[in-house]
């Protein structure tokens, strides 16, 4: 080994990341992405290393798609399922991630259903810590998976106007969309009814409105949240049915989006909901892309956090010289 | 991040190439392509079912002439490849590897003859590395070897088919294909 103590390197908000970094992450994304093609999609490069998925709130696509990303690089991967493990008998967060730390691991990947947790948790322990969704907050993951999705169709994101649709009070995706797709140079416009929007928006480099039709046909990105009816989002409309009308996209409204338009959506979606059923499934709908692409992204991250000796800014200097 | 200022200090490997005397000139470099060319083809009976795929990042440029000179030669097109090997590597975690280039394969490499081509054998193991990347491809019924130069000091049981040129070296010299031709020098 190396003289030098590795770094803590972690991934925990958007925030941290400037327009360079997302830029080499997302370049490095498409080397990972090629593996996925290979017969034997797998390479050696974390071998050796363990990771464990800390998941406090369910999850299938994140947590299979991070699970997908370790074993592609070869890692070792531990799940850790909250629900039937000493948590139920009150251990606290920070005595989990210690006791699990001291078993040998390399990163831990956290989704916690409270704002910050993952930050907590990287002052805890000297693994990488990578945040998989924490409350309201960020997911950071999900963001750079947009932005390699998005930039892929459109070539470069400068520019670009992107819609964000919905459920954005209860969002982490669109936290961390807004600050990734803002910082890559694209403007950004929130559309929800104002009981679905952050009761401040101060500081947020973004347009607001509360006209869905208005903003259709200048959009380059329509991206669609799920009304995140366990975070009682259901409350804040008067029903399902009349957010659909206002804010769903429909065939017509879908009908009216610019040539090449991307239809985005994090998943799991509401069909029916926040998107009509077969807008879903039209070509420019690139949202199972988006679940393809999260593999490859998630990657790269991995990749960079524990395999490459470099952290995710060391990274990008390495490869601009 | 919030860890940045905790900078540390990576062994680089990079740096400016100063170069300290020409061993090959671009004339030089073209004949030992013509040559080894010559030496492939009739190594192979021919050019069917051989596939010419190029380590990134030195070997892309020597690997696409010698399709080129096989085409010219034999009259028709060889499928060329690319390969970037960093995530194979054996000094993963020893020094900073990151991929930097694209993974390029334009056949199925099952039954083919692949050529690796690459710019300088030196230790062998990115031709290792190479080898472990192949056969997540396919299984080719044979793998051959062409360099431009073979500078010695191999670490690993790796022996190149083709050689543009045997250069005696010493560990600490480097050894650089440029436009121009072959270079040996230094870093600095």
């Amino acid at each position: 080994m190396t003289d030098h103590a590795p770094p803590r390197r972690h991934l925990l908000s958007i925030a941290d990341l400037d327009r360079p970094d997302l830029e080499r992450i997302l370049d490095l994304t498409g080397s990972f992405a090629e593996v996925s093609q290979r017969r034997i999609p797998r390479v050696p490069a974390l071998r050796g290393k363990t990771v464990v998925w800390l998941f406090y709130e369910d999850s299938t696509r994140t947590r299979l798609s991070f699970e997908a990303a370790a074993k592609q690089l070869s890692a070792d991967t531990v799940n850790f399922s909250v629900g039937s493990s000493s948590v139920n008998k009150g251990e606290s967060v920070r005595d989990t991630v210690q006791t699990i730390e001291a078993m040998g691991i390399d990163a831990i990947v956290v989704r916690h259903p409270c704002a910050g947790v993952p930050h907590r948790v990287a002052d805890w322990i000297d693994a990488s810590v990578v945040n998989a969704g924490d409350g309201r907050h960020e997911h950071p993951t999900q963001a750079l998976l947009d932005l390699y999705t998005a930039r892929t169709h459109l070539g470069g994101l400068d520019g670009a106007r992107v819609a964000i649709v919905g459920d954005i009070l209860h969002s982490r995706v669109a936290r961390s969309d807004v600050l990734a797709f803002t910082s890559m140079g694209a403007e950004v416009t929130l559309v929800a009814p104002r009981p679905l929007l952050p009761s401040s928006l101060e500081g947020w480099p973004v347009a607001v409105t509360h006209d869905f039709d208005s903003v259709l046909e200048e959009i380059d990105i329509c991206y669609l949240l799920r009304m995140q009816l366990e975070r009682e989002a259901g409350a804040s409309v008067p029903s399902l049915r009349e957010f659909r009308a206002e804010y769903g996209l429909d065939a017509a409204r879908a009908d009216r989006l610019g040539e090449g338009a991307l239809i985005m959506h994090p998943g799991p979606m509401n069909r029916g909901v926040e998107i009509d059923g077969d807008v879903a499934d039209r070509p420019n709908a690139v949202i199972t892309e988006q679940v393809a692409n999260g593999v490859a992204v998630r990657m790269a991250v991995l990749f960079l956090l524990l395999g490459s000796g470099l952290d995710l800014a060391e990274g990008e200097r390495m490869m601009a010289a | 991040m919030a860890e940045r200022e905790r900078r540390f200090t990576v062994p680089h490997t990079s740096g400016t190439f100063r170069s300290r005397s020409q061993v090959m000139s671009a004339d030089d470099v073209d004949r030992a392509i013509r040559r080894m060319t010559h030496e492939v083809i009739e190594r192979n009976h021919g050019t069917g079912g051989l596939v010419v795929i190029g380590l990134q990042t030195g070997g892309v440029h020597i690997a696409n002439r010698i399709a080129d000179t096989l085409a010219e030669i034999e009259g028709s097109a060889v499928p060329v490849g690319t390969l970037d090997v960093a995530l194979h590597r054996d000094d993963i975690g020893l020094r900073p590897v990151l991929p930097q280039a694209e993974t390029q394969i334009p056949v199925n490499l099952d039954e083919q003859v692949v050529v690796l081509v690459d710019d300088v054998l030196f230790t062998g193991r990115t031709v290792r590395a190479a080898l472990d990347a192949l056969h997540t491809w396919g299984r080719p019924s044979a793998v051959q070897l062409a360099v431009m130069v073979d500078r010695g000091h191999r670490e690993l049981p790796i022996r190149p088919d083709y050689v543009g040129k045997n250069l005696p070296t010493s560990r600490e010299e480097m050894v650089d294909v440029q436009s121009d031709g072959v270079h040996i020098g230094e870093l600095v």
